[in-house]
């Protein structure tokens, strides 16, 4: 098993060099001059915008600038935001919490709800919920987030007032943040009602986000289950007698698990490109929108800062799924 | 669900009565977060409406809903005989914010007023490079080299010598860059060396006083007690940073924001007839044109221009691109700015003239491009739209014109270079002078510096906008003017398309909101019905 981490850990290291270059470099392939953005309509004359080249380094040739640029990353320098003019690192921080407090919530209600309902689907396949199951995650899958979230936020805050229209918490609550999770630091504060207003506010979002990985995840599990419950071992476990919830549960869904942790740790990276959504839209202060916003303002730190911390929180996840393998099926340790 | 929302939001409301008894917030949804603390060091209203509009003064301020400049943190001010001295004689009594970081031994002086204008001026000063050090709108203004001096006549009395006359100064003085800081304070800093934080934790003498702000979610202020002018009317005032205007709206309705800016034109019909809701409009000092290209053959003769200008409908532009919000324009400043001449007649919408006039310069199957925008602005919703709708007008008198698009800082960079036929653009006031929109945008220098999208440089024009930046009467100024804009109207530069109108939904418990007309957001002087 020592091995088999190492081998998968080894990987991670020419993955993350490539996603450096395709960070530093796809940037900049981007038409729009970062300086010329800064100035707009009111222009910029030569001789400062030489001086801007200058003091943002972007007179060096582009590999010197990507040399500058790994060196920083190895003494733990993200660079600096041309906007804002504060550490990349600074800024991720102070935002990451709230995409992963979001993106948690999210996961486990698509999982909690998404793999059941396949696994049901699967095994009354054919019947009114299986067609159910199967419609509802085309259309959650094939809706719009902004289209999907506005409609939320219309029916559910506006005309039922279920739920708040945005935000973490109610702005009437303040607390300096402790660990960035509001729902922790909502109880730490021991302010009557904080963490009511802040799991109110989480509801509406999570369930936007969720919506496709839930999809995604029902449909996985529906198809690797109809394919193991037609397997001679289940069908053998079966004629032994054995109660149906235990041959479903523990025979043919274990052996199903496998592709749909797979799709789990995919629909990481989809989580990260739904949160930038769902994240403007619910005006949800985390990493998506902050990055949105930097790549229209060809905030050229920011979206290389912030992509490889994305990629590198990515290739985590799938990490542990390559582990989880090893784990539900023994075989793969070993190859 | 819904008896436990209320609930929930009863309870919390209570939290809050029981421990800031009485206290009046209002709460504004903000368009998005701000870059910074420090006016100088940015650009966007948003961070001014989050920092010099609150936490700081300037020496001397534009009244509140107009573009007249009156005494802020300077009382008064005299200006020499040769137009070169501005004598700023200071507010006495003037404090600054006490923070957990900082409290002032002393009151607001000179040495405040030096230390804000020669951290963006002097590449040498201790502060000039923190925090990335780029001052663009003090570079922008050309204060660098207009001002060749500041003297600190007394701790009262502080004179800025200027190496040319330029009566526009006292206006960029009102602006945002022009924001005091407290020197007493950035010296403590750099004891600290951590210079950094200087901005971060921002110390002024402003109505609102920064409590805390977290990254794209919420920023708090709380009145400042000892303000000068009088403590604010509202206790507490709060931005929740709300990027979708769909969602502002709805937190509106839910009466979760007081104050929210920049609605959807879909929105506007509903929000005016929601009774809890009352619509502000005011027109935008800003002005959306059509450049021709003087430098361009084909745009050499009046005839031609003015031809084209004829064939555009102005009126279906504001419907179909402005929806309502737009005013026609016909001169290169709004019409609420002073100077505005409204005797200057527009050239009428007339194909059928327009052809002849083409007929009379010797214009047969003309080939052009009209270049669109590919951003929407204040003073342009839908460029694309526009473009579209003005190459229809174009077609009707003969003339076909191609659509180019480009990205939003390449469209710049070339319509600088002059590389079009046509460009639309438009402009935003800084500071509420005329010379901020006629000399920055049709100036000869601009030709040159390519803010004059027109390349046009008529010697007439110019000649009356270099004589007005050299008085400083208003009057004289006013004159000068108003027969610039003739001249402007004569030649045709410019298509002048319109003025956008600014929507303002307020709720109707706010008191007193003024539409700025600068388009920034303004609290002190608001109250709010409990």
């Amino acid at each position: 098993m020592f091995g088999f981490i190492l081998r998968r850990v080894g990987m991670l290291i020419p993955t993350f060099i490539g996603v450096t270059l395709v960070a530093f470099f796809f940037i900049r392939l981007l038409p729009g001059d970062p300086i010329l953005l800064l100035a707009g309509e009111r222009g910029i004359s030569a001789e400062r915008y030489a001086e801007l080249q200058h003091a943002f380094g972007f007179d060096q040739p582009v590999l010197i600038q990507y040399f500058h640029y790994l060196t920083g990353l190895f003494h733990g320098d993200f660079g600096m935001s041309m906007v804002t003019r504060r550490p990349v690192w600074d800024e991720f921080f102070a935002l990451f919490p709230a995409t992963l407090e979001l993106s948690f919530v999210a996961i486990v209600i698509a999982v909690v709800i998404g793999i059941p309902a396949g696994v049901i689907a699967a095994v009354k396949r054919g019947s009114i919920f299986d067609y159910s199951v199967m419609t509802s995650a085309l259309v959650g899958y094939s809706m719009p987030i902004f289209w999907w979230a506005l409609l939320a936020i219309i029916v559910f805050s506006g005309w039922l007032e279920w739920t708040p229209v945005s935000g973490r918490i109610s702005v009437m609550y303040f607390f300096e943040p402790v660990t960035g999770f509001m729902l922790i630091d909502s109880l730490l504060s021991d302010q009557a009602g904080a963490f009511e207003s802040a799991f109110s506010h989480l509801v509406l979002p999570s369930i936007v986000l969720a919506t496709i990985p839930m999809a995604v995840i029902a449909r996985q599990t529906r198809s690797a289950m109809l394919e193991v419950l037609g397997e001679d071992y289940v069908r053998t476990a079966r004629a032994k007698g054995l109660r149906r919830v235990r041959v479903v549960g523990m025979h043919a869904l274990r052996n199903a698990l496998i592709p749909v942790v797979t799709t789990i740790g995919l629909q990481v990276g989809v989580l990260m490109a739904g949160a930038i959504l769902t994240e403007t839209i619910f005006s949800w202060p985390g990493i998506g929108k902050w990055m949105v916003d930097s790549i229209s303002r060809r905030d050229y730190q920011v979206v290389q800062g912030g992509l490889l911390m994305i990629a590198m929180m990515v290739m985590l996840v799938n990490l542990v799924v390559d582990l989880l393998y090893g784990l539900i099926n023994p075989r793969i340790r070993h190859r | 669900m819904k008896l436990l929302t209320k609930a929930l939001a009863a309870t919390a409301l209570a939290a809050v009565l029981s421990t800031t008894a009485q206290a009046k917030t209002l709460v504004y949804c903000s368009e998005g977060s701000p870059e910074g603390f420090t006016p100088a060091l940015y650009t966007a209203g948003t961070t001014f409406d989050a920092s010099s509009h609150t936490i700081y003064n300037k020496l001397v301020e534009f009244e509140r809903g107009s573009t007249n400049v009156v005494p802020g943190l300077a009382e008064s001010w005299d200006v020499s005989e040769d137009g070169l001295e501005y004598t700023f004689h200071l507010r006495k009594g003037v404090k600054f914010h006490t923070t957990k970081d900082f409290t002032p031994s002393r009151d607001f002086n000179a040495d405040d007023v030096i230390f804000s204008f020669m951290r963006q001026k002097d590449p040498n000063h201790p502060y000039n490079k923190v925090s990335g050090g780029t001052y663009e709108y003090f570079g922008g203004m050309s204060m660098d080299s207009l001002i060749k001096d500041i003297v600190k006549v007394d701790d009262n009395t502080v004179k800025f010598v200027l190496n040319q006359v330029e009566a526009p100064f006292i206006a960029n003085m009102a602006m945002d860059f022009a924001s005091i800081a407290s020197a007493e304070y950035a010296a403590q800093i750099e004891k600290t060396g951590n210079l950094d934080m200087f901005d971060q934790n921002p110390v002024g003498t402003g109505p609102f006083q920064l409590v805390a702000y977290q990254k794209d979610a919420v920023i708090r202020y709380k009145a400042f007690a000892d303000y000068w002018g009088g403590k604010a009317a509202i206790d507490d005032l709060i931005f929740a940073i709300t990027p979708d205007a769909s969602v502002r709206y709805q937190k509106m309705k839910a009466g979760e924001c007081d104050v929210m800016p920049y609605p959807n034109p879909a929105d506007i019909k509903a929000m005016d007839e929601d009774p809890n809701i009352n619509l502000m409009q005011q027109e935008g000092l800003n002005v959306g044109y059509l450049a021709y290209n003087n430098q361009k053959d084909k745009f050499k003769d009046v005839r031609v221009r003015k031809a084209l200008n004829m064939a555009i409908n102005k009126q279906a532009i504001l419907d179909a691109v402005f929806q309502g919000a737009g005013k026609a324009a016909k001169n290169p400043i709004p019409p609420t700015m002073w100077s505005y001449n409204d005797k200057v007649q527009d050239d009428p919408y007339d194909p059928e003239a327009a052809k002849k006039l083409l007929e009379e310069a010797g214009v047969s199957d003309m080939k052009t491009n009209i270049w669109a925008m590919p951003v929407q602005r204040p003073y342009n919703p839908n460029a694309r739209r526009m473009a579209e709708l003005i190459q229809a007008d174009w077609k009707a008198i003969g003339v076909d014109a191609e659509i180019v698009s480009y990205e939003w800082g390449e469209y710049l960079k070339r319509s600088s270079a002059g590389e079009h036929d046509t460009v639309l653009l438009g402009w935003t006031g800084d500071n509420g002078d005329p010379d901020n929109f006629m000399y920055v945008l049709l100036g000869c220098d601009a030709v040159e510096s390519g803010a004059n999208r027109a390349k046009w440089c008529n010697e007439e024009f110019n000649d009356l906008l270099v004589k007005a930046k050299q008085t400083t009467d208003i009057a004289e100024r006013t004159k000068l003017y108003e027969e610039a804009q003739v001249v402007f109207k004569r030649e045709a530069p410019w298509a002048t398309i319109a003025h956008s109108v600014v929507f303002m939904p307020v709720s109707t418990k706010v008191k007193n909101y003024k539409i700025d007309p600068f388009g920034g957001h303004i609290f002190y002087g608001v109250d709010i019905d409990k």
